[in-house]
C-alpha cells in the first residue's frame, strides 16, 4: 500500500531548504577537511600540502614508508606535527565549539545578543589565567594556566546560575543581567591585577584575553574535543526541543517539555564547552556571537539545519582566521580575537543587508 | 475522554485566583469557560495541564490523574492553543506545526512521513496550507492563530484546550474555527469572551466569577439573562428562543466600571 503523496504546496519549501542545507553542510565539511592539512603546510618552514598529509598520516598509522625514507626533514616533521597541526585543530575545535555554544546560548536565553561568554565564562577564566600569569602557579594551588582558567570559567557559570535562580526557576533576563554584572566584576579584578604587574606579563595577559591558539599541543586538544563531542550529541538529541523553546516557554511546556530542566542542561553543556575552550585558547571573540546568525541567514532557524552549518562553519572560520593571523604579518602573530573581528565584522554586516537575512529575524 | 477537575485552588502572588473550582467537561463535547476579565478563565485552563501550580485539587482525564502523568505523556493527551501565538519566531509555518509531533517522537531522527502527513492535514483543515513555507513572523494575527490551532491538531490528543482561540479572528473565521473544533470529536475546553459564540458552539459552559464557579451545565440552561447580568454586570436580553437567532445583546453596563 502506498501512502497518498504529500501536497507540494506544503512540502516544496521544506524540501528546497533541506537540499540547500545539505549542500552547504557537505561543502563546509569538505572545505574543513581540505583546510586542515593546507594550513599545516603553510609557514616559515616549507612543507608541501602533500607532505603535510604524509606527516599527519605517518604519525597516526604505523609503518608509512615516507616517514623513514628521508624525504621529510625532522624540521618539517616538527613544524607540522608539533606546532601547526595542533594549533589548526585547536582553531577548528574552538571555532566549532564556540559557535555551537553561542547557538545554544541564544536559544537558551532567547536573545540574539547572547554568546558563549554571556554568563561571565570568559571573564571568570581570565581571572584564573591572569592569576597564574602574574603570580605564578604556586599562588593558585599549583594549577597550570589551563586548569586555573577552566576552574575560573566553571566557577563563574556556577555563580551566575546560583545567583540568578529565583524560586527554583532560571529566568533568561535574570541570567543575562547576572552574567553581565559578574562579568564586569571579574573583568575589574583582571584589569586590576594586570595594571599592577610588569610590562612583560601584560603582553601575556593581553594574548590570553584576545584569544590565541598558538600554544596548542596535541594534549591540549583533548578537553575541547571531548566537550565538543558531548555537546554535539546533546544538541543533536535536542533539536526539536530547541525549536520548541524558540516559540516560548509556555508553548514548550504545552508540548510536554520540562523547560527548567532543558534550560539547566543547555547551560551545563555550554558552560563546560566554553570553559574547556577558553581554558586553552583564551577569550576568542565574535565567533560564538556571529556564526550562528550567519548559519540562520543561510539555512533558516530550524536547529536541525542550522546546527550542523554552525558547527562546521565555526570550525572553518576560525581555522582560516588562524591561518591569516600567523601569516599576514609574519613573523609577528596577530592575536586571533583581533583577526576574527577584522574579517568577521564586515562580512557579517554585508550578509545582514542581503535579502535572505529576514529569515533569521533581521527584519525586526 | 472526560476532563474532571475537583476542588482546584490556585494562589498567585499571594492572592487566591481560583477557589475550590469543580468542572466537568464531557467527553467529545465542547465546554466553554466564560467569565469577565480576571475571573480566572486562563488560570483554570492552565491548571488543567499543570502550567500553573495548584495548591489544592486534582484534575483527571478519563480515569487518569494529570499530576501523575509524565510531561510527554501529558502532552500526548492534552494539546493547548495559547492565547498569544508567538510573533517573533524565525520558523516556517510547517516547522511550527511539526512541533506538535514532539510528544510522539523520540529525540533523534527526522520527521517521519506520517508526521508530515499529519501536519499537512492540520494545515489543510485550518485553511493555512498555502502559508506552509512562510515565516511565522510574516503572518497576520489571525493567520498565526490558525497556525497554532494546526499545531495543536497535529498533536492528535483526545483533549484540546483553547485559550481565547477567536481573539484575532474575523467573524467568519471565528465560526469556522469553532466548527472545526467541534468536528474533532475531542474533548474541548475553550476560554471564550464572546457569549454568543459560546451559545452557538459550546455544548456545555462553565461561568467563572472571581475565581469561583457561578454556573455550569448545558449552555442554554446556564446562560440566562439573570446570570449574565449578575456575573458580567451588564443588562442583557435574549433576542429569540429558536436556533440560530438565539443570542444575547448587552445593552448597557449596570454600573460603570470606571470611577
Amino acid at each position: 500500500m502506498t501512502a497518498p503523496p504529500l501536497p507540494a504546496v506544503v512540502t516544496a519549501g521544506r524540501d528546497r531548504a533541506r537540499r540547500r542545507a545539505r549542500r552547504l553542510t557537505l561543502a563546509l565539511a569538505l572545505a574543513l577537511v581540505a583546510t586542515v592539512p593546507l594550513s599545516a603546510a603553510i609557514g616559515t618552514v616549507e612543507v608541501s600540502p602533500l607532505q603535510s598529509v604524509q606527516i599527519t598520516l605517518g604519525h597516526l598509522l604505523p609503518g608509512m614508508p615516507w616517514m623513514s625514507d628521508g624525504s621529510l626533514t625532522p624540521l618539517q616533521d616538527q613544524a607540522v606535527w608539533q606546532f601547526r597541526l595542533p594549533r589548526t585543530l585547536l582553531a577548528v575545535l574552538a571555532g566549532a565549539g564556540l559557535a555551537l555554544a553561542g547557538a545554544l546560548m541564544q536559544v537558551t536565553v532567547r536573545n540574539p545578543l547572547a554568546e558563549p561568554y554571556i554568563l561571565g565564562v570568559s571573564s571568570g577564566a581570565s581571572v584564573g589565567a591572569v592569576l597564574v600569569i602574574v603570580l605564578g602557579s604556586g599562588a593558585v594551588l599549583g594549577l597550570g594556566l589551563h586548569a586555573a582558567a577552566f576552574l575560573g570559567a566553571v566557577a563563574a557559570s556556577l555563580a551566575v546560575v546560583a545567583l540568578s535562580r529565583h524560586r527554583g526557576a532560571l529566568s533568561p533576563t535574570r541570567m543575562i543581567l547576572t552574567g553581565v554584572a559578574l562579568g564586569t566584576l571579574f573583568s575589574a579584578i583582571t584589569s586590576y591585577i594586570t595594571v599592577s604587574t610588569s610590562a612583560q606579563n601584560v603582553v601575556g595577559v593581553l594574548f590570553f584575553l584576545l584569544g590565541s591558539v598558538s600554544a596548542a599541543s596535541m594534549g591540549s586538544l583533548i578537553g575541547p574535543a571531548a566537550a565538543l563531542g558531548v555537546a554535539c550529541l546533546v544538541a543533536a538529541a535536542l533539536t526539536r526541543h530547541l525549536n520548541a523553546l524558540m516559540t516560548g516557554d509556555e508553548q514548550a511546556l504545552a508540548l510536554g517539555i520540562d523547560v527548567a530542566r532543558l534550560r539547566g542542561l543547555l547551560l551545563l553543556v555550554t558552560s563546560l564547552l566554553t570553559g574547556t575552550i577558553v581554558a586553552v585558547a583564551g577569550g576568542i571573540g565574535f565567533v560564538g556571537l556571529v556564526v550562528p546568525h550567519v548559519a540562520r541567514i543561510l539555512v533558516g532557524a530550524d536547529h536541525r539545519r542550522m546546527l550542523p552549518v554552525t558547527v562546521l562553519g565555526g570550525g572553518l572560520f576560525l581555522a582560516l582566521a588562524d591561518l591569516l593571523a600567523r601569516t599576514l604579518a609574519e613573523p609577528t602573530e596577530i592575536p586571533l580575537g583581533i583577526l576574527t573581528a577584522f574579517v568577521g565584522a564586515p562580512f557579517f554586516l554585508w550578509l545582514m543587508r542581503r535579502s535572505g537575512a529576514e529569515r533569521a529575524g533581521m527584519g525586526r | 475522554m472526560r476532563v474532571r477537575a475537583r476542588g482546584i485552588g490556585v494562589r498567585l502572588g499571594g492572592a487566591d485566583v481560583l477557589c475550590d473550582v469543580d468542572i466537568d467537561a464531557p467527553a467529545g463535547q465542547v465546554t466553554g469557560l466564560l467569565g469577565p476579565n480576571g475571573s480566572g478563565k486562563s488560570t483554570l485552563l492552565r491548571s488543567l495541564y499543570r502550567a500553573v501550580p495548584t495548591h489544592r485539587g486534582s484534575v483527571r482525564i478519563g480515569d487518569r490523574d494529570v499530576s501523575a502523568m509524565p510531561a510527554r505523556e501529558r502532552a500526548r493527551a492534552i494539546a493547548v492553543m495559547l492565547q498569544d501565538a508567538p510573533t517573533d519566531v524565525d520558523l516556517t509555518v510547517l516547522e511550527v506545526v511539526l512541533l506538535g509531533r514532539i510528544p510522539h517522537r523520540s529525540a533523534f531522527g527526522d520527521d517521519t512521513r506520517e508526521d508530515l502527513r499529519i501536519a499537512a492535514d492540520a494545515l489543510r483543515r485550518t485553511g493555512v496550507q498555502d502559508l506552509a513555507g512562510r515565516l511565522m513572523a510574516t503572518l497576520s494575527g489571525g493567520q498565526r492563530q490558525r497556525v497554532m490551532l494546526a499545531r495543536a491538531l497535529a498533536q492528535q490528543s483526545p483533549v484540546l484546550l483553547l485559550d481565547e482561540p477567536s481573539n484575532h479572528l474575523d467573524i467568519r473565521h471565528q465560526l469556522e474555527l469553532m466548527q472545526l473544533v467541534r468536528e474533532q470529536r475531542s474533548t474541548v475546553v475553550a476560554a471564550l469572551h464572546d457569549l454568543n459564540l459560546a451559545l452557538t458552539s459550546c455544548d456545555h459552559v462553565v461561568v467563572l466569577e472571581r475565581g469561583r464557579v457561578a454556573g455550569q451545565g448545558p449552555a442554554r440552561e446556564v446562560l440566562t439573562p439573570e446570570l449574565i447580568g449578575r456575573v458580567f454586570e451588564v443588562d442583557a436580553r435574549l433576542l429569540g428562543e429558536q436556533d440560530p437567532t438565539f443570542a444575547f445583546r448587552p445593552l448597557s453596563p449596570l454600573r460603570s466600571a470606571l470611577p
